[in-house]
C-alpha cells in the first residue's frame, strides 16, 4: 500500500465517527497497537523533547525501507505517534522526507493535531524526518 | 459574600463564549486572570485618548500620560500598604522582579562562598535567577525541603542559616501545591539573624491582603496578569534603604539623572530601576485591576476563593483513586491532583474537550513533580469569578475522562 492509500485509509476510518469522544475512543485503541519499542531502545537518546509526555521514537532499516516504533507514557500521544508511524513506517526515506502530511487535516482531530498544541506532533514528525534524513545519509 | 457572581461573571466577555459547544469554564486561574471590562477599555482608552511618553514631554497629554501612569504607582502603594511611593518599581512581571533583585544584589553583595536560602518548591522564575547568580559569583544555593503535605519545615529552614547566608528567597504561595508559607515568621527569623528576604507574590497578592509594611519583607515581587489585569506588567516592593543600596539593573534613558561622556548620575527612585520607556498602557490599566479588586474588596474575593477551594476538596476527594498534592492545611485558591495511573496530559486532553480549562504539566516547580515522583499534575485554580457550578463541570469531565483511559 502506497503513502497515499495508507493516508487515506486512516482518514476513512476517523471519518466513520462524527462525536469527537469516539474519536478520541479510536485514538486511544490506535495506541494499544502502536508497535512498541524494545525496552532497551527507550534512552535518554531516543526521548523526543518538547512534549508533555514522554515519547521514545527508534528508527531502522530494511531493503531501503524505514521503520519505527515508539512508546508514550500517554496514551493519547501513543495514538497520535502511532498515527505517524502506521502512515510512514515502511517507506523510503525520500518518501519519509517529502510526505506532506496534509492528512493530518482531514482526520478530524486537527485542532487536537495542529502544531501549536504541546502535545509534541511537531517534534515527532520532525524527528521521524530527521531519522530519514539520517538513513538517506548512510545509504549514500 | 456581598458580590453577585453571576452578575459578575458579565463583566468578563471572554467568559461568555463556549468552546467546543460548550459553556466555558475557566479554571486556570494561577497561570492569569481573565480581564474585566474596566481594564480593558482602560487599556483601549488610555491610546485612545492620553498615548504619549511619560515623565519627559512639556506637552498636555505628556503631562497628562504621566499622571494617569503616577497613579497607578499610588494604588498599587496603598494596595499593598507600602510606606513610600519610590519603593514601588514597575517591572515586566514577577520574574523580572527577581531577577532584578537576584543580579542587582549579587553584584553589591554576594561573593564566592556565601550562600543563599530559598525553598525547594519554588516557581521556576524564583528559583533559576539565584542558580545563575549562584553559578556567576561562586555561591552556594541552600534549600528549604517540604513535607508530603506540601509544607515547608521551619526547623529545617532554620537551621541552613550560617554567617555566610546573604539572602532568603522564597513563594508566599506555591503555584503548585497552593501551600501558604508562614512568611511573617519565616521573615522575622531571618531578620533575627540579619538576612533581607524576597517574597515572590505572584500567587498571593491575588487572593488574600498583603500588607508588606506587616511582613516586614525586603523585597516583594508580583505580577498584574495574575490580579485580572495586563500582561508585561509587575511590580517590585523594595524596602527604600535597600534599594539605594543595590546598583542599577539595567540602563537607558529615564533611570539616569545627568550624564557627561566621562561620569553618569542615576535617577533617584524609583525611576533608577526603570530604564527606558516603561509599559505605559499596561501600568494605567494594572490601576484599574487594582480598583476591580479594591471594589469588590480582598477579604470578599478570599473568602470567596476559600469556599471554592474547600467544595473542590470535597467534591474531587470522591473521585475513586484521585490523589490530591498539597494538602497542607494553609493553602490558597490551588487544586493539584492525579487520577489512577492517567497520565495528566491525557486527562487534560479530554477535560480541555469537555470546555474546562486546567493546567497540566510540571506547572514550572519540576523539583516539586520531583518529590513526589511523578510526571506532572492537573491543576485547578480559582478566581472570583468562578463558582461551585465550575467545580461540578470539572468533576464530570474528570469522571468522563476517567472512563475512557480505564
Amino acid at each position: 500500500m502506497s503513502l497515499k492509500e495508507k493516508e487515506s485509509q486512516i482518514v476513512e476510518e476517523f471519518s466513520m465517527f462524527d462525536d469527537w469522544m469516539d474519536k478520541y475512543n479510536y485514538l486511544i485503541d490506535m495506541g494499544k497497537s502502536l508497535p512498541l519499542i524494545d525496552e532497551k531502545h527507550k534512552t535518554e537518546n531516543n526521548l523526543i523533547s518538547g512534549c508533555q509526555s514522554r515519547v521514545w521514537l527508534h528508527a531502522y532499516m530494511e531493503d531501503g525501507k524505514v521503520f519505527f516504533t515508539a512508546d508514550s507514557d500517554a496514551v493519547i500521544t501513543k495514538g497520535i505517534i502511532y498515527v505517524l508511524i502506521r502512515a510512514l513506517s515502511g517507506e523510503t526515506p525520500d518518501d519519509i522526507m517529502n510526505a506532506d502530511l496534509k492528512f493530518l487535516d482531514d482526520i478530524g482531530l486537527k485542532e487536537h493535531l495542529s502544531p501549536t498544541r504541546s502535545n509534541g506532533l511537531v517534534s515527532m514528525i520532525k524527528q521521524i524526518k530527521l531519522y530519514a534524513m539520517a538513513f538517506k545519509a548512510k545509504q549514500n | 459574600m456581598s458580590v453577585d457572581i453571576n452578575s459578575l461573571k458579565k463583566e468578563f466577555p471572554i467568559l461568555n463564549q463556549e468552546v467546543y459547544g460548550k459553556s466555558y469554564v475557566y479554571l486556570d486561574n494561577a497561570a492569569t486572570t481573565q480581564k474585566p471590562l474596566s481594564v480593558i477599555d482602560e487599556l483601549t482608552g488610555f491610546y485612545k485618548t492620553y498615548n504619549s511618553n511619560v515623565h519627559r514631554g512639556v506637552h498636555y497629554l505628556s503631562q497628562k500620560a504621566t499622571e494617569v501612569f503616577e497613579s497607578s504607582r499610588d494604588k498599587v502603594k496603598a494596595f499593598i500598604n507600602a510606606p513610600l511611593r519610590e519603593e514601588i518599581i514597575f517591572t515586566k512581571g514577577t520574574t523580572d522582579s527577581v531577577n532584578l533583585v537576584a543580579s542587582s544584589f549579587a553584584r553589591s553583595f554576594l561573593k564566592e562562598g556565601d550562600e543563599i536560602i530559598i525553598s525547594a518548591m519554588e516557581h521556576h522564575s524564583n528559583m533559576i535567577p539565584w542558580r545563575i547568580v549562584a553559578e556567576q559569583y561562586g555561591v552556594k544555593l541552600k534549600y528549604i525541603s517540604f513535607n508530603e503535605d506540601g509544607v515547608l519545615s521551619f526547623d529545617q529552614f532554620l537551621s541552613l542559616f550560617t554567617d555566610k547566608t546573604r539572602i532568603v528567597a522564597v513563594g508566599h504561595v506555591s503555584n503548585a501545591l497552593g501551600t501558604i508559607h508562614p512568611v511573617k515568621e519565616m521573615i522575622a527569623a531571618a531578620h533575627k539573624r540579619s538576612v533581607p528576604v524576597l517574597i515572590d507574590g505572584a500567587q498571593a497578592v491575588p487572593h488574600a491582603n498583603v500588607d508588606v509594611k506587616d511582613l516586614d519583607c525586603d523585597f516583594y515581587c508580583f505580577s498584574a496578569h495574575k490580579m485580572y489585569g495586563p500582561t508585561g506588567v509587575g511590580v517590585l516592593y523594595g524596602k527604600k534603604e535597600w534599594l539605594e543600596k543595590l546598583p542599577p539593573y539595567q540602563g537607558g534613558g529615564e533611570m539616569i539623572n545627568t550624564v557627561t561622556l566621562d561620569k553618569v548620575i542615576y535617577n533617584e527612585l524609583p525611576y533608577k530601576f526603570e530604564a527606558g520607556t516603561p509599559n505605559v498602557a499596561d501600568v494605567v490599566a494594572f490601576g484599574a485591576a487594582i480598583d476591580f479588586m479594591k471594589r469588590l474588596g480582598i477579604e470578599n474575593i478570599a473568602v470567596h476563593e476559600d469556599q471554592l477551594l474547600q467544595y473542590a476538596h470535597k467534591r474531587l476527594g470522591e473521585i475513586d483513586s484521585i490523589r490530591i498534592y498539597g494538602n497542607a492545611p494553609d493553602k490558597a485558591a490551588v487544586i493539584s491532583f492525579l487520577v489512577g495511573d492517567i497520565h495528566p496530559y491525557d486527562m487534560g486532553t479530554i477535560i480541555d474537550k469537555m470546555g474546562v480549562a486546567v493546567r497540566t504539566g510540571h506547572h514550572c516547580a519540576e523539583p516539586v513533580m520531583e518529590f513526589y515522583n511523578i510526571p506532572g499534575t492537573i491543576r485547578a485554580s480559582f478566581g472570583i469569578y468562578n463558582t461551585t457550578e465550575d467545580i461540578d463541570r470539572l468533576v464530570e469531565a474528570v469522571e468522563r475522562a476517567k472512563q475512557m483511559f480505564s
